[in-house]
């Protein structure tokens, strides 16, 4: 029985669908891959490019920034602040967005803008990663 | 007279028909975005449905009870109303509704002799508000006509830390629940302390593994759930405001055809009186030159002999050549 997942963002239902693993990365967990028959699990979502084996074989990635994945049932939710699929990803674009955040965190003073800016890099590597650019 | 009686008509008649033509096209405008503020209602809802059932599962788990989000702050006094109108008018009473029971929420407060915290959404209320020397804590513009997450985010931030701190007692949120492209309701619903139904989540299974732990997580996924909640408020919100625009411009259009008919009407009217007095002045003009002259067979003859008119005016010599 293949495991059945959605990943959704506030605004709007991302990719639905059958796989056979999914491969993700969590807050302090490290990557993680759920198989059917996994024990039911709750984790924070780190910024990552979500790797998920289709049941027809093919590879569907997301890049999704931070939220949550449950796991109940060989059901899998994934509620991400933001989820780009991979073939929606510019690299062209997604390179630039990073020279400017790259400058962006040279120049940040305190600790909030610090992590924003690492984030927005994190972000970018992630989209980048799922389109395979990188 | 009556003719410029009759240019006058037609005059409003023309303004009438474009000014039908005007709502009419905004009739259809806000239909169609009635459409689509209700697929981005639809889309929306996974999201909020699914982060609704990882809390009842947390909730169930029992790491709950105790999040700032959660519980009452009886220590804090200040009671915040978030209100939610449009940036445009021509939509009915729904702006005024709202603002009504956002007042309504306000006055309570004042009466109870607490402090209170206002943040507005939408021009209509900043407007209203202002103007009557509230105190105005947020203003956020440019939302309701097409929402997006980010906007919700920062309403979400203006009072969500705050209450987390202990220094709101509660935030009601005023904005209009869409329930049908016919019907919409105004209301006032306490959003904070969030109300978690323990019911529901008693009968859910709590097996879960944590990573990195319940209370994390719990921490990071209560400031969402808020977002998503005022983010799904914002669009109800918004497809309400464009069904009231639809039905408000339907009944100015509807209004605007009978006003046509009835002034055509009128105008025909006009018309036909001013038909039947200049016949009626004709023909009394003919009556009374009849009694003048008698039979009606000299009648013609006389009158167009210039002699009898203008007698002397005329030459003498002009006149025996042509009696010649």
């Amino acid at each position: 029985m293949p495991l059945h997942v959605e990943l959704v963002s506030p605004e709007a239902l991302v990719w639905s669908g059958d796989v056979d693993s999914v491969l993700l990365r969590t807050v302090g967990g490290g990557d993680i891959q759920f198989l059917t028959g996994h024990t039911p699990v709750l984790a924070a979502l780190d910024i990552c490019s979500v790797e998920m084996k289709r049941t027809d074989g093919l590879l569907e990635k997301v890049a999704v920034r931070g939220g949550f994945v449950e796991v109940s049932n060989d059901r899998v939710k994934i509620l991400s602040d933001q989820g780009v699929l991979a073939e929606e990803v510019d690299p062209n674009v997604v390179r630039g967005q990073r020279t400017e955040a790259e400058a962006a965190l040279a120049r940040v003073q305190d600790e909030l803008e610090r992590k924003k800016a690492e984030d927005d890099l994190k972000w970018h590597a992630a989209q980048l990663r799922a389109a395979g650019a990188e | 007279m009556a003719g410029g009686q009759e240019r006058a008509l037609r005059g409003r008649i023309k303004t009438i028909e474009s000014t039908k033509k005007i709502t009419r096209a905004m009739e259809l405008i806000a239909a169609t975005r009635v459409v689509k503020a209700q697929e981005r209602a639809a889309q929306a809802r996974p999201y909020a449905e699914e982060i609704t059932s990882v809390i009842l599962d947390l909730v169930a788990a029992g790491a709950a009870t105790q999040h700032p989000l959660l519980r009452e702050h009886p220590e804090a006094s200040t009671a915040c109303v978030v209100a939610i109108t449009s940036d445009r008018g021509l939509c009915g009473a729904y702006n005024s509704t709202i603002i009504r029971l956002a007042e309504k929420e306000l006055t309570d407060a004042k009466a109870a002799g607490r402090p209170y915290r206002l943040v507005v959404v939408g021009k209509k209320a900043t407007g209203y508000f202002r103007y009557r020397g509230y105190e105005i804590a947020g203003t956020f513009l440019d939302v309701t006509d097409r929402p997006t997450y980010d906007q919700a985010r920062d309403i979400a931030g203006a009072f969500r830390e705050e209450f987390e701190a202990g220094e709101l007692a509660s935030v009601n949120l005023v904005y209009t629940r869409f329930m049908s492209a016919a019907s919409q309701e105004a209301v006032s619903r306490r959003f904070l302390p969030l109300q978690v139904d323990e019911d529901e989540a008693a009968h859910i299974a709590a097996d879960l593994d944590y990573e990195p732990s319940p209370t994390v997580i719990l921490n990071e996924l209560l400031p969402r759930y808020v977002e998503s909640r005022v983010y799904s408020a914002l669009l109800d919100a918004s497809a309400s405001e464009h069904a009231a625009r639809q039905r408000a411009m339907k009944a100015a259009t509807d209004n605007a055809e009978e006003l046509k008919i009835n002034l055509t009407r009128v105008m025909n009217r006009a018309r036909q009186d001013s038909i039947t007095t200049e016949i009626m002045e004709i023909v009394s003009g003919a009556e009374a030159l009849k009694q003048d002259k008698g039979s009606a067979e000299d009648l013609l003859p006389d009158l167009l002999n210039p002699s009898h008119a203008f007698a002397q005016q005329l030459d003498p010599r002009d006149a025996a050549r042509s009696m010649h």
